[in-house]
């Protein structure tokens, strides 16, 4: 569904992306794990069109997306929430979510102007639609406060409902886990199973959460200094003597 | 002052205020809702008031001109040429974060001004144009004051409606969206750039019909009138004051700031000429004090920016109240 090829990502000088390559399969949840530096988010940002990379190529469902804006990709079906939120603080809750649906005939100046009765239609199934993902997310009673102030939990969980006011296909989260508490953790998780077994929606997390990764995540790709360092199942990865050195950032074992 | 001169003063007031009050929704929708910071009001005020002035004036020598149009339709010449040129500036300085923004307005209304400063065949430089219809100009004073008062409200009326329509729609939901967050918005499927650029010429063509008013209500226009002192930096104390993001409080806003402007020029031309040269400069003062208040005291301003949502929402109270 996703495919990398050579990705680099040179930001003056500095290369945080150094030649990465790898694969996504359709219906999976796919974790990208590794040390922090390792260029995790770099490389989102550049799957998701918040940078151009520098060299390489990105597939998505067959087509080359490389360098195009998020806004593109969106209505390709490709959506990202952020490692730290990124909610439009002076909206509600509930305007947070409404914003995000395609394809608005209230997004023209001029049918508010002169249709403002297809509008208000198109409107209210807009909200019933993020009442209801509201609903599913546990956030109802917040419906009407200002995102801005959400708890952080509130907000990671807004971030992975916004993700859902779209036909998504493909999913990046950034560290959904990162500041969540034990409770709202587990309750998250069981969102992601939901959308991914029901919704047929693709993931790829980046994570440090090694429980949520176990449970969910199948591959998990590792990540260290720009380049893919192992793919594999959780075990494969976990137990390879790599990964803990470049988490450790010394020699470990007969093999460095 | 006798009793006729307090209303015709009252009237005068009220016609300062509905323009003022136009060009404050027009910062709204760039500022407000969309988050663009225009230092360049006067520009586009200006682009609004000289065009007015060459539609529908009678021919002179030296300069184009003399279509002699009805005012109508030099007001809406006049907006659709302050969007035509908010256009390439925008397509241009929008990509800048805001601060940068600021600058780069406030250069190319300088460039405006001193284009009709200068060139003659356009806008007779420093003379400007002079003989500009006015509605209801063949009343007698008082009356004609008042109709002309009725038609600034009435158009102001309109204004407001328009925009507040944008505003509690899915567009002004987007543009609060972009402000809030550049980048999300952008991940969620906006395009930012070409909604800043609406938002901007909508601004601006609100901003040039201000201009045109305020041209015709005088009857002629000259290059001293675009002063960014009172054609920008005014608007913007106006704004703030009343309540970035809040129609009726870029309205509320124009009429006291306007009125505080007004009252101290009168204040200070009581006093003997000597002091009253030099109190001039107390007004500005006076105005730059009252902005330090607001922004320690009441930073969202007189009315702040409501909370929106759906059309619920606004009927139920929400638990935690419009300050941010």
């Amino acid at each position: 569904m996703l495919e990398l090829n050579q990705l680099v990502m040179d930001f003056s000088g500095f290369r945080a992306v150094n030649g990465c390559s790898f694969k996504v399969d359709e219906g999976t949840i796919t974790a990208l794990i590794g040390p922090n530096g390792a260029g995790k988010t770099t490389l989102f940002n550049m799957i998701a069109g918040a940078l151009k990379p520098t060299s390489g190529t990105i597939t998505f469902q067959g087509g080359d997306i490389t360098g195009l804006p998020s806004n593109e990709l969106f209505s390709k079906g490709l959506v990202r929430t952020f490692q730290i939120p990124h909610e439009f603080h002076r909206l509600t809750a509930l305007e947070n979510l409404m914003m995000v649906a395609p394809n608005q005939p209230g997004e023209a100046l001029l049918s508010n102007w002169l249709s403002w009765g297809r509008v208000k239609a198109v409107e209210k199934d807009v909200e019933a639609k993020a009442e209801e993902t509201l609903e599913f997310l546990g956030l109802t009673q917040v419906a009407h406060e200002r995102a801005g102030n959400l708890s952080g939990g509130q907000k990671k969980l807004l971030e992975l409902g916004r993700t859902m006011m779209t036909d998504a296909k493909l999913v990046l989260l950034d560290e959904p886990a990162a500041g969540v508490n034990r409770t709202l953790l587990r309750k998250l998780e069981e969102k992601i199973e939901i959308l991914n077994k029901e919704r047929g929606y693709t993931f790829i997390l980046i994570e440090h959460d090694m429980e949520m990764i176990e449970k969910l995540c199948d591959p998990v790709v590792c990540m260290a200094e720009g380049r893919v360092l192992i793919e594999g199942s959780f075990q494969t990865v976990r137990s390879d003597p790599q990964v803990l050195e470049a988490y450790l950032g010394e020699t470990v074992g007969a093999e460095a | 002052m006798e009793f006729i001169g307090l209303v015709n003063y009252a009237l005068f007031m009220g016609i300062f205020i509905a323009i003022y009050a136009l060009l404050a929704l027009g910062l709204n929708i760039q500022w407000g809702f969309a988050g663009l910071f225009n230092a360049g009001i006067a520009g586009f005020f200006a682009v609004g008031a000289y065009t007015s002035a060459i539609i529908t004036s009678a021919a002179a020598d030296g300069r184009i001109g003399g279509f002699e149009l009805p005012f109508l339709v030099g007001w809406a010449g006049a907006m659709v040429a302050a969007g035509l040129i908010a256009w390439p500036i925008g397509k241009i300085c929008l990509r800048f974060r805001s601060d940068y923004l600021a600058i780069a307005t406030i250069g190319v209304a300088e460039i405006i001004r001193l284009v009709i400063k200068s060139e003659e065949a356009l806008t007779n430089s420093a003379r400007g144009i002079t003989g500009l219809p006015r509605p209801f100009g063949d009343l007698p004073y008082v009356e004609s004051q008042a109709a002309f008062l009725l038609l600034m409200i009435a158009i102001l009326f309109v204004a407001y409606l328009l925009v507040e329509r944008q505003f509690n729609s899915p567009w002004g939901r987007m543009m609060r969206a972009i402000r809030d967050n550049e980048l999300a918005a952008r991940a969620m499927g906006k395009d930012v750039e070409y909604r800043r650029l609406q938002a901007f010429i909508f601004g601006a063509a609100l901003m040039g019909l201000g201009g045109a008013l305020f041209a015709h209500f005088n009857r002629s226009i000259t290059p001293e009138a675009i002063d960014p002192m009172v054609a920008t930096f005014l608007v913007w104390i106006m704004l703030i004051l009343g309540g970035a993001g809040n129609n009726r409080g870029a309205i509320l806003g124009a009429a006291v700031v306007w009125i505080i402007w007004s009252v101290s020029e009168i204040a200070t031309d009581q006093l003997p000429h000597e002091y009253a040269v030099k109190a001039k400069y107390i007004r500005l003062f006076l105005i730059g004090l009252l902005l330090q208040l607001v922004l320690r005291f009441r930073p969202e301003g007189l009315l702040p920016e409501p909370l929106r949502g759906d059309q619920g929402a606004s009927r139920r109270e929400p638990k935690s109240s419009a300050r941010v």
